[in-house]
């Protein structure tokens, strides 16, 4: 197996935080000590258990989160398509989503680390309503930035942070989603970083992030490799996970990353079209691991959907959750190299996936998971015959937006959502 | 108060000696070390395009820091609210006595910059600002403050076929630039660019910020190359009522190394340049403060709506105030200077009342 090192891509004379060429450090130099005091907390905490840390994080993990999450067969999934089909239930931790192992490791952290005051940003609200919680939860003040479309379009989740005491910021800039919530985040930071953990939601940022929140989530990959075993008595042929920043699909694959035999897929959304319209500096779609190039955003080198001259561009997805112009570097190494296949699955699949889940299976999808399930669709014969499939989390936060697409369309998988009047 | 400031000053001032004194063997391969590296570097006059003679100075940009001091530094967003009156306002900001011009070359994603400065950045955009129309701007300004761009790490890398930070760079010099500021490539990321920029003639200025302490400060400074972008206080950009307190603690942190120091974030009055060269610094800095005056004047508003912006109302008007603001800049800064150099013993006694 190799080491740690190797596996990111880093070599002994390279920079540190690096997954081979992607990752690093870019961030206003009033961020560096902020960002090398994390260095240091996360090596001292997470990677060696300094003051039983990760020893706590586990058993609040267990006890507040609701881990480990079920590895379900899904019976007539495994039906219709002819092979087993297992259902990795993120959508059962605690608040609904996985996005809660990495916001109650790093509220834990900050609480560790001596800071005073917890920021975030969120683009669904799945991650600010985990921060929301695991502030409450650690007793820790916490202010949320979110996009003006993105509060408008998730409003049962702007509740829910505010019901856990959380402030709720709504950013006006740009397309008011979640690359203007970062950047917002980012400035609260650069002005309060003395006292102040920036919790971010995903894989993405200056290193240590994408690494640190990758091991917090990491549990996901971990617990899906025992409980397959015991069940299936064997590893997965194949892994799928949606990816948006890309920590439920860092998660899922971390530990099977070494295992060359299991495929890992990382589907991204597709949106109304895979084509971009330079001229507007507009990407209908947020498959950035499929059409990105290489670029610096948010902290980090890695794919981004961005113009020939540098200008990052708006990006879309019908999933406010997959909604971002960038995505984790390791992500990115791992597609660079071959490890991971990208793929992506439009709007109206996707759409389709959620209805057909809630269905056949009696589990109302996020519809950011939605496009891990249209992909299992569309891509079933060529996922071997034992699948696991990630359920990031569960669709609730999403209905609003569920019946609204759902009115305009003529989706082969929906219920006839005319007649729901009462 | 400015006694009061002076007094503080030469008191920590005195402490510092103290504690210098017991480290000198230090300090002193310390500033061997900075000049073996500055020596390294070829002096941007001797590959500059005009052919000008070099200074006793590293470069043209520490040289016009260096012999006009106190230096004032002008910040503007290159192409707001069009690149036609950028060139106007650029060549105003010069007669009104800039020392050094940062022209700014907007990214769509600006997180080192509060609300004035990115809606700058968005009402340039707006007006399809490009960075090869950046470049031709430069090239055809005449100025006697030498120029430099302020851009984000990305913009630098996307320049040319591949990402790589070297075709930006020759571009820049060939353009008639003197030096490049990205204010998020910290120095652990800036290898490749210091290359680049010293292989062209280029100063790379580093930013200093208040959390910049202990090695990480020896370490930057060894790299800054024109002058020291010292950061008055935590935050974004943007212009402020009062010169942060952080101000003077951070120049003197800085008083031991032999570079040129300038003072921004939140710098926007007269009042403000006079007490940070008092403070010490060899120059001051000012974006916000300009920006809000070419805002005032211009029809795009916050520049938040998406619309294609011709030029301003009227630029003379906003020409002639960014003129008169450089100046009354210039005039504080010296005030300020005049404060520093004038001996205590020797200063006229208070009136009595």
């Amino acid at each position: 197996m190799s080491t740690e090192r190797e596996r990111d891509g880093e070599s002994e004379s390279g920079r540190t935080g690096t997954f081979g060429d992607y990752g690093g450090q870019y961030v206003p130099e009033a961020l560096m000590p902020a960002v090398q005091e994390l260095e240091d907390a996360y090596q001292r905490y997470v990677l060696e258990n300094e003051d039983g840390f990760m020893d706590e994080f586990r058993e609040r993990l267990r006890d507040f989160g609701g881990r480990p999450t079920p590895l379900q067969r899904a019976d007539r999934l495994s039906e219709r398509y002819d092979r087993e089909v297992y259902l990795k239930r993120e959508d059962l931790v605690h608040g609904g989503a996985h996005k809660l192992n990495n916001a109650l490791g790093q509220v834990l952290l900050a609480k560790y680390m001596g800071k005073e005051r917890i920021i975030a940003e969120t683009g669904a609200g799945q991650h600010g309503t985990a921060t929301a919680m695991a502030a409450a939860h650690l007793d820790m003040p916490c202010e949320i930035y979110m996009g003006r479309t993105d509060v408008n379009r998730q409003r049962p989740n702007v509740y829910r942070m505010r019901m856990n005491g959380a402030e709720v910021n709504p950013v006006e800039a740009g397309s008011g989603t979640l690359k203007e919530a970062i950047n917002e985040t980012m400035r609260d930071w650069a002005t309060t970083v003395e006292r102040t953990h920036y919790v971010i939601g995903s894989v993405v940022g200056p290193h240590p992030f994408p690494k640190m929140v990758r091991d917090f989530q990491a549990v996901i990959g971990d617990e899906v490799r025992k409980q397959i075993q015991e069940k299936a008595g064997r590893l997965p042929d194949s892994v799928v996970a949606c990816a948006g920043g890309g920590s439920n699909t860092m998660g899922a694959f971390h530990a099977f990353v070494p295992d060359e035999a299991v495929d890992l897929y990382a589907v991204e959304a597709g949106g109304s079209s895979l084509e971009i319209d330079e001229e507007e500096g507009l990407a209908p779609n947020s498959a950035t691991l499929s059409t990105g190039t290489d670029g610096v955003l948010h902290g980090a080198m890695t794919k981004l959907l961005q113009s020939t001259d540098g200008q990052i561009m708006e990006s879309h997805s019908v999933s406010a959750g997959l909604d971002y112009a960038g995505v984790g570097p390791e992500l990115s190494h791992l597609v660079e190299t071959g490890r991971v296949t990208p793929a992506s699955v439009d709007d109206e699949d996707a759409l389709n996936g959620f209805h057909r889940l809630s269905r056949l299976e009696g589990i109302i999808p996020a519809l950011e998971s939605s496009h891990a399930l249209g992909y299992l669709e569309e891509e079933h014969e060529t996922l071997g015959d034992l699948v696991v499939v990630n359920v990031s989390g569960r669709g609730d936060k999403d209905l609003e937006t569920v019946l609204e697409e759902t009115e305009t369309r003529d989706l082969v998988a929906a219920p006839d959502v005319e007649v729901f009047d009462g | 108060m400015s006694r009061e400031i002076r007094a503080e000053r030469e008191s920590r001032d005195g402490e510092r000696g103290a504690a210098t004194r017991c480290d000198q063997r230090e300090h002193l391969e310390k500033r061997t070390e900075n000049e073996v590296n500055r020596e390294q570097r070829p002096a941007s006059r001797e590959v500059r395009a005009d052919g000008g003679e070099p200074t006793a100075y590293d470069s043209d940009v520490e040289a016009a820091i260096r012999e006009d001091q106190p230096a004032l530094i002008t910040y503007i967003t290159a192409g707001d609210p069009s690149l036609k009156d950028t060139k106007a306002y650029v060549e105003a900001l010069d007669r009104g006595g800039s020392d050094l011009i940062e022209l700014g070359l907007p990214f769509s994603e600006p997180i080192a910059e509060g609300s004035t400065i990115q809606a700058a950045i968005n009402r340039a955009l707006d007006a399809g600002t490009t960075p090869e129309g950046f470049f031709e701007l430069v090239a055809d300004l005449e100025t006697e403050a030498p120029l430099l761009v302020m851009t984000y790490y990305n913009m630098i890398l996307q320049y040319g076929d591949e990402p790589d930070v070297r075709p930006f760079v020759e571009r820049a010099a060939e353009a008639g630039l003197s030096g490049i500021i990205v204010p998020d490539l910290p120095a652990e990321e800036a290898g490749p660019l210091r290359e680049a920029c010293d292989d062209n003639g280029l100063d790379l200025v580093f930013i200093i910020a208040p959390t910049t302490e202990g090695e990480r400060l020896d370490q930057i400074m060894s790299q800054v190359s024109g002058f020291a972008y010292v950061q008055a206080r935590l935050g974004t950009t943007g212009a402020r009522a009062n010169v942060s307190g952080a101000t003077h603690d951070s120049l003197a942190r800085l008083s031991e190394y032999d570079v040129p120091k300038a003072v921004g974030f939140g710098v926007s009055k007269g009042d403000h340049a006079a007490e940070i060269i008092e403070a010490g610094a060899d120059g001051v800095i000012v974006g916000s403060a300009l920006v809000d005056i070419i805002a005032e004047h211009s029809s795009a508003g916050s520049g938040t709506e998406s619309q294609n912006i011709a030029s301003s109302d009227d630029p003379s008007d906003a020409v002639d105030a960014l003129e008169a603001k450089a100046q009354e800049l210039k005039r504080g800064a010296r005030r300020g200077a005049d404060t520093v150099t004038v001996d205590p013993e020797e200063r006229p006694e208070p009136e009595q009342p």
